[in-house]
């Protein structure tokens, strides 16, 4: 699929996204395209509808409009393989799961504490070696630091390999040294595998470091393009500033 | 039976062998555990030991409703009320108006109270108290073999289920983003869990049938890593447990469901303590 992918061409298509929740319009109309082989940044102030835009292309929430694949040569397909890191993942710490075993039981139905298949064992070697976590295969989930959890998530996001990775706010919360790591990642596997990225993120300094393309939601999109022309845009300063100067007043 | 009773009594050097339902519960022990063991670790993974002690106080009502409609054989309504109950539980829990210890408290009451009710009318309650405490050497041949059956059903759709369900453990929404039904899997494991532990109950007891199922699982949990750990310690446990618990009761001459749990829970001290050791 890589090489498929390889052209640049392909991209997803995000066609007027819409939902609905008693009464009130969370989303209305949201179009964008995801290309191949970049990273675009969907930002926007709290209660935007990142969350439940995330949860629309995840097919999770009830909505209007589509969400497909159109190959370089045109081809669509409408049910795409989505890889997905979580924003924090909530689970009970003290759970006797490993790393190998987490990422195993997304490979195979035969019960991962009985039977590891060799060929499975060499494919999560390599999948644990391309988000940099060899070492962390026999450690339990729990034990994990958030740095090397989001990372260990990756790599299971990237099994199968999708059409689009979606990145939900990946590293909040995560120090300084585990974040710079996690991006390291993203950036190898955005040139290497040419997939398309998607990446909800409150940090725009990360945005306008990593994005190829941001996409700026309030309800609807407000403004896309090159991370520079939308933070100069009249739309981005009155979502963002005039906030900011709202919480000044107050 | 018979072979097996002539083979055991001929290669066990112990005075219990000599006695058929000595055997018996030996040998029922030897398939209880095990799955006890077994579906322990998923229980406690999900956060369902309150979920499994409801169950087992629901089958006051089982016994009750099969009085009532007339059914000879009490284990087919205790079955059947268990499952219909462990459906609607999961069902009520998933819609998530209330909190589910909350939900799951209100079932364990009601089903209390509407059995205690059905069964005391006339003053007959006293006949169905044994169901409070259980006697394992009261198994028999034919219920032995019913045991062996749901054993091989059992670990069969285990095999099919566990991956999935420990997917669900670490985190449901996950699952669903990988398009594992959840709802599905959580409904076929409560479904397995109401049948064996309406099955055993008659021997086991509605008091103690929930420390069985859980303590083994809680106890491996303190001291494994992975998975495989996890599932081999709590089989281990279970089964060391049960028939230690099997021979102290014979020897001592105390109720045998009680021992065994209280062996298993003084597994769970230890490895606790050993984990925070750790």
């Amino acid at each position: 699929m890589a090489s498929e992918n390889g052209c640049g061409l392909c991209k997803i298509k995000v066609d007027s996204i819409g939902v609905k929740k008693g009464g009130e319009i969370l989303l209305s109309d949201v179009s964008f395209h995801l290309h191949c082989g970049e990273l675009t940044a969907l930002i926007g102030v709290n209660g935007a509808g990142k969350t439940t835009l995330v949860k629309s292309i995840l097919g999770e929430i009830h909505h209007e409009g589509s969400v497909s694949f159109e190959s370089h040569n045109g081809e669509k397909i409408s049910n795409i393989t989505i890889g997905y890191v979580p924003q924090h993942l909530d689970f009970d710490r003290s759970a006797p799961v490993s790393v190998e075993d987490f990422l195993l039981v997304g490979r195979t139905n035969s019960p991962v504490c009985f039977f590891k298949n060799k060929k499975l064992k060499k494919e999560i070697d390599e999948a644990l070696e391309i988000v940099g976590c060899k070492e962390l295969k026999g450690r339990s989930l729990g034990s994990l630091s958030g740095g090397e959890l989001q990372r260990v998530m990756l790599a299971n996001a990237l099994y199968p390999l999708p059409e689009l990775l979606l990145l939900d706010e990946p590293v909040s919360g995560v120090d300084v040294a585990g974040s710079e790591k996690f991006y390291e990642v993203i950036r190898d596997l955005k040139q290497n595998y040419h997939m398309a990225i998607a990446m909800v993120s409150h940090d725009l300094g990360i945005v306008r470091d990593f994005a190829d393309k941001v996409v700026l939601i309030n309800k609807s999109v407000l403004k896309s393009g090159k991370a520079e022309d939308v933070f100069n845009s009249q739309e981005f300063k009155s979502s963002f500033y005039s906030l900011n100067e709202g919480e000044e007043k107050q | 039976m018979n072979l097996i009773y002539e083979f055991m009594s001929s290669v066990l050097p112990f005075s219990w062998a000599d006695y058929k339902f000595m055997i018996n519960a030996f040998v029922a022990v030897l398939l209880i555990a095990p799955l006890m063991g077994v579906l322990g670790t998923m229980a406690v993974n999900n956060k369902m030991a309150f979920f499994s002690d409801a169950l087992g106080h629901s089958a006051f009502t089982g016994i009750a409703l099969g009085v009532l409609l007339g059914i000879k054989n009490e284990t087919i309504s205790l079955i059947a009320f268990g499952v219909f109950l462990a459906l609607i539980i999961t069902r009520v829990k998933n819609k998530g108006r209330a909190s589910s210890d909350t939900v799951i408290s209100v079932f364990s009451s009601t089903s209390i109270a509407l059995g205690l009710l059905v069964l005391s009318y006339g003053g007959g309650f006293s006949k169905y108290s044994a169901y409070l405490v259980g006697d394992i050497l009261s198994v028999t041949g034919n219920e032995i073999l019913c045991l062996l059956i749901t054993f091989v059903v059992v670990i069969i759709i285990w095999c099919f289920i566990y991956n999935k369900l420990l997917v669900i453990s670490v985190n449901r929404e996950l699952a669903a983003s990988r398009g594992i039904k959840t709802t599905v899997y959580e409904n076929i494991f409560v479904i397995v869990v109401a049948v064996v532990v309406m099955m055993s109950i008659k021997w086991v007891g509605i008091l103690l049938i929930n420390s069985l199922l859980i303590l083994p699982a809680a106890a491996a949990r303190n001291i494994a890593k992975n998975s495989r750990q996890y599932l081999s310690f709590s089989v281990l446990i279970s089964v060391a447990c049960g028939i230690a618990g099997l021979f102290t009761s014979f020897y001592c001459d105390t109720s045998a469901g009680a021992t065994i749990v209280t062996i298993s829970a003084i597994v769970f001290f230890a490895t606790y303590v050993f984990r925070k050791n750790k």
